[in-house]
């Protein structure tokens, strides 16, 4: 399943974009920014929300920190010959058919074992992080490409724009996920030039990839439009060249698009790398990601659920945060007034 | 004048509640507009003026809205009238055009069926040849050529001041008896502007129509008003004849507004006047008279609210809300050989 | 109009051939594998390695070898690489399981997404509004795996209300066939639902907000009226042409990841597998099926996009 185009939970399809109010009467000199951020500040849910995403990236950031001095285990050490104490009573951590102990709220295991007799807790906390590294780098390459192929599209036109929106096109056309595994499994065979197939930066690469066409298209848009305005032709005038009047007045106007865009493709790629390790194309073993562990969670269905529901559960929660702030930063750049007021 | 009025707006208020806290868009409005007669209301963004007209439809309704006061229009009150009542009222008995006719003009669907629905709102019994019918004859009307083809047309095929004529035809569909206009030349350019105030001529003389129309710009007012409303901040700030405002404005407000008209003959080496200052947040607007912060004039009574009423024993119609005495008015409105508003030091309390 | 279309379906062929080459290439010219030494298997020498190169014609210049295959699946005589079946009927095996789930989650989405979408809108601020938002941020912050896993486990080993997985035809039962598939309907258009609701929401707000809206309360229509044929008409194109392109999207195979949580042995599952063994020709096959639904719809949606709103028909 894939999402052709990316909209915007909180809204709009995002070829339109967010209109930054003027400067009312209300107190003159208060950047359209200063208000935005007022009104972020009055939003209790996003602002919830917000924090509760920080403090899963600080947990998995402190992974290393939880490994060594609460669990005591690395996440991929075994333990499966190994018995612990329960309520007074030695129990093996993997019995003899196979099945991990469930979350035993204690230090050591906390959520429960895999499996393998690998402490839960730990691999959560280590998959968030590769799962977090590997959304946020895939952002940061679709968003910096979006940017520049979409102004370079937007800006000069003629060949230029056609052949870049042809390529951006053919690879638009491609299912997400289709493509996402293709490029995924190829590379994690292969690797990519000097960067091995294991690592974490190849499906950082391939998720970055498949979404630029999703932001670069309306940054296109949205440029074209610029284009027209007065300031273009005024800057023209006073005799700026082109890429510092792209640098100078056109990327400015599109900071509240992409301040928008930046938590909707983080969102979407945590959850697209949860989807291709979940199918095997993403973060390859033995590295955890969360994706990878509920597919190895699905197979021990129903016997040993807890190991779908602990990442399935830290994952959603994870991108609903993110949803949720995002939508709230998006309300805050772009307030629809219920009330229409006198102009 | 012993008939009644067509409308009578008497003490309206409208606030709305947002959330940086309570607007008051309307503070005690009050005139009247009589058949045959064209009222404009004056004022700048931020007046009231587009409010004021909104709310006698019914325009301005929402969880936020705040009424008081009363619209008498036909016998019958429009602030407190229910949706159903005003739904007959709209469209029918007055019809409102509005300032920009690019996007008040659905894009979608053809001129003729965008005016044969009004039609048909208010006579469910005409069948749609019929109201297509009734539809080019309008727009024969209001000077749109080659109408019996143009109503397949859609919004876009249009230029601006064809559009603008196309909203004064879809009003005039029910041949209402007050036409509100909400600035509808300021989206157009000059010639067009003067064609458009032909037509709302026309029709007033024709059908004997009141006219409601709401601008800032003192130069069409000149052109077509009978009597005149200047708001500001909200609240009615001067009221009278054409020539009662033009010739002896009583507010220093309107003679700012007077003073920054460019002339032909004034000297070109001047600076053209505007009045200092911009108006005040209607958040927290100014204690007693709104204009108080701009005026040079203002000395420590303005910090009361001044009452709306006439101060000329000759012109009790003409009503202002100045505490300044008539001759002082009478001197200080004099900048120059023109009338205008002083620029010297403002003084505020 | 006529000019308009044709246009678009020649664009469309161009990102077709695209495609179909580009796909090719991902797996021929990125280092990954000798095909010929996967298809001899783990004990095949370096002379049946040979031997399979030849019949394949894997040492043939690239754009021969594609060539062949583009040949290959214009005949109907794909072979997969792993499995030595024809890719043709493999992808015909799942088709029914595919168009299954895509069109009943289709007219599910659709439909719960316009409905919801229209309720948040008028109750814009209310109870409803903020619990119905919730859902749908809810719902798209959930991978559809998981939700798929999350139902299994719960109605189906718990409660056993739904089947554990997997596809009967409506030959077969039509109430098994139902039963089969209300989960993976539900799973896939959760996240839709959610979107398209939101997107809808937004979308009547807007248009509330706009000028010609004003205009036709003016003109004294009924608060029906205006919402059905002024607001919902011009904020309903937007949805329309979004579902046209995710429902050919999921028809194409693109609803991976439900049928491979629910075992519907569907095209995207076959897509899925194939991908993962490296086979070349399956991939191929129906990566270019779903840009092939994806682009025809494409173009199907832009021209009724046309006749939705008359101002894009000049602007071509």
């Amino acid at each position: 399943m894939s999402v052709d185009r990316l909209t915007d939970v909180g809204g709009a399809e995002l070829a339109h974009t967010p209109q930054l109010e003027e400067a009312t009467e209300v107190q003159p000199g208060t950047g359209p920014y200063k208000l935005a951020w007022r009104r972020l500040r009055r939003n209790k849910g996003a602002l919830f929300f917000g924090g509760v995403f920080l403090l899963i990236v600080v947990l998995c950031l402190l992974a290393p920190v939880y490994a060594s001095d609460i669990a005591h285990t690395g996440p991929n050490d075994n333990h499966i010959t190994e018995q612990i104490i329960i309520n007074g009573k030695p129990t093996y951590v993997v019995n003899t058919i196979g099945l991990p102990i469930g979350p035993t709220w204690t230090s050591k295991f906390f959520l429960g074992a895999d499996p393998n007799g690998r402490d839960e807790a730990v691999r959560l906390l280590y998959g968030g992080r590769n799962s977090l590294e590997v959304g946020a780098v895939a952002m940061l390459l679709t968003m910096i490409f979006a940017v520049i192929f979409g102004v370079l599209a937007g800006y000069a036109r003629g060949w230029v724009d056609g052949t870049i929106t042809r390529g951006l096109d053919v690879i638009w056309a491609y299912p997400v996920y289709i493509l996402g595994v293709a490029l995924g499994v190829s590379l994690a065979v292969g690797g990519l030039g000097p960067i091995h197939g294991n690592s974490l930066l190849v499906p950082a690469f391939v998720i970055g990839f498949v979404y630029i066409p999703y932001v670069a298209k309306p940054v296109r848009g949205q440029v074209l439009g610029l284009r027209e305005r007065e300031f273009v032709d005024a800057a023209r005038v006073m005799g700026l060249s082109h890429w510092k009047i792209m640098i100078t007045e056109i990327l400015p106007n599109l900071a509240s698009t992409i301040i928008v865009f930046i938590p909707l493709i983080l969102a979407n790629a945590i959850l697209l790398e949860a989807g291709l390790s979940f199918l095997g194309a993403g973060v390859q073993p033995p590295n955890p990601s969360w994706g990878t562990m509920i597919s190895d969670g699905v197979r021990d269905i129903p016997e040993a659920f807890h190991l779908v529901l602990v990442p399935g559960l830290m994952l959603v929660l994870a991108v609903l945060s993110i949803n949720v702030f995002g939508d709230g930063v998006r309300d805050a750049l772009d307030p629809r007034a219920k009330v229409r007021v006198s102009r | 004048m012993a008939e009644q009025p067509l409308l009578q707006v008497e003490d309206l208020r409208v606030s709305f509640n947002t959330e940086e806290g309570l607007v008051q868009a309307v503070d005690r409005a009050s005139f009247s507009v009589r058949r045959g007669e064209v009222l404009a209301i004056v004022g700048e963004s931020g007046s009231g003026k587009s409010v004021s007209v909104m709310t006698l439809i019914g325009l301005t309704r929402g969880p936020n809205a705040r009424f008081e006061g009363r619209a008498i229009f036909e016998g019958r009150d429009l602030v407190s009238a229910s949706e159903g009542e005003l739904r007959k009222v709209r469209g029918a008995g007055i019809a409102m055009v509005f300032q920009d006719p690019m996007s008040s003009l659905d894009p979608v669907y053809r001129i003729g069926d965008q005016i044969v629905e009004q039609i048909r709102a208010h006579e469910s019994g005409v069948s749609k040849a019929q109201a297509l019918d009734r539809a080019v004859e309008l727009m024969e009307r209001v000077g749109i050529p080659r109408a019996r083809e143009r109503i397949r047309s859609y919004p876009h095929e249009f230029s601006g001041g064809m559009r603008q004529r196309v909203m004064i035809a879809m009003a005039l569909s029910n041949a209402p008896k007050l036409l509100i206009a909400d600035e509808p030349t300021t989206a157009l350019d000059v010639t067009i502007q003067a064609q458009i105030l032909d037509e709302l001529r026309q029709l007033r003389d024709q059908t004997g129509a009141g006219i409601i129309l709401v601008t800032h710009d003192l130069g069409v007012v000149a052109d077509i008003a009978d009597r005149i409303v200047v708001m500001y901040a909200g609240r009615v700030v001067e009221q009278g004849t054409l020539d009662e405002i033009f010739y002896d404005p009583q507010h220093p407000y309107t003679w700012g507004l007077l003073g920054s008209i460019t002339r032909i003959d004034r000297d070109r080496s001047e600076r053209l006047p505007a009045i200092p200052g911009l108006p005040p947040s209607l958040l927290a607007p100014p204690q007693g008279c709104h204009f108080r912060p701009r005026c040079p004039h203002a000395f420590e009574r303005c910090t009361q609210v001044p009452e709306l009423i006439s101060r000329l024993a000759d012109a009790p119609d003409h009503l202002d809300r100045c505490w300044l005495s008539v001759e002082e008015k009478r001197t200080l409105r004099q900048v120059g050989d023109q009338i205008g508003l002083a620029t010297g030091e403002t003084v505020i309390s | 109009m006529a000019r308009f279309a044709i246009r678009r379906f020649i664009a469309a062929a161009a990102v077709l051939f695209v495609i179909s080459v580009l796909t090719f290439l991902i797996f021929q010219v990125i280092p990954n594998g000798d095909p010929a030494a996967r298809i001899g298997g783990q004990h095949a020498n370096a002379q049946t390695i040979a031997q399979i190169r030849k019949t394949w014609g894997f040492d043939q210049p690239v754009y021969v070898q594609y060539l062949r295959t583009m040949k290959q699946i214009f005949t109907g005589q794909v072979v997969s690489y792993s499995q030595g079946v024809n890719v043709l009927d493999s992808i015909r095996q799942g088709l029914p399981a595919t168009i299954s789930l895509a069109v009943g989650a289709g007219i599910i989405w659709l439909s719960l997404g316009v409905l919801f979408g229209v309720i948040t809108a008028i109750n814009a601020g209310k109870f409803t509004d903020k619990s119905l938002t919730v859902l749908a941020f809810v719902g798209v912050s959930c991978p559809p795996f998981f939700l798929g896993a999350l139902a299994i486990y719960y109605l189906g080993y718990k409660a056993g209300i739904i089947p554990l997985g997997g596809y009967v035809s409506f030959t077969t039962s039509p109430w098994q066939w139902f039963t089969h598939l209300i989960a993976p309907w539900l799973v896939l258009s959760v996240l839709f639902i959610g979107i398209y609701s939101r997107v809808l929401r937004s979308t009547i707000l807007d248009t509330e907000n706009e000028d010609y809206v004003r205009t036709a309360r003016a003109k004294g229509l009924s608060e029906r009226q205006v919402m059905r044929r002024h607001i919902l008409r011009n904020s309903l194109i937007p949805i329309i042409s979004l579902w046209g392109l995710d429902f050919a999207q999921v028809i194409g195979g693109g609803a991976i990841l439900t049928e491979t949580v629910f075992n519907l042995h569907g095209v995207g599952q076959f897509a899925a597998y194939s991908i993962q063994a490296l086979d070349v020709p399956p991939v191929l096959v129906v990566t270019m099926l779903t840009a092939f639904f994806v682009v025809l719809f494409g173009a199907i949606v832009d021209i009724f996009y046309a006749v939705l709103d008359p101002r894009i028909r000049l602007s071509v």
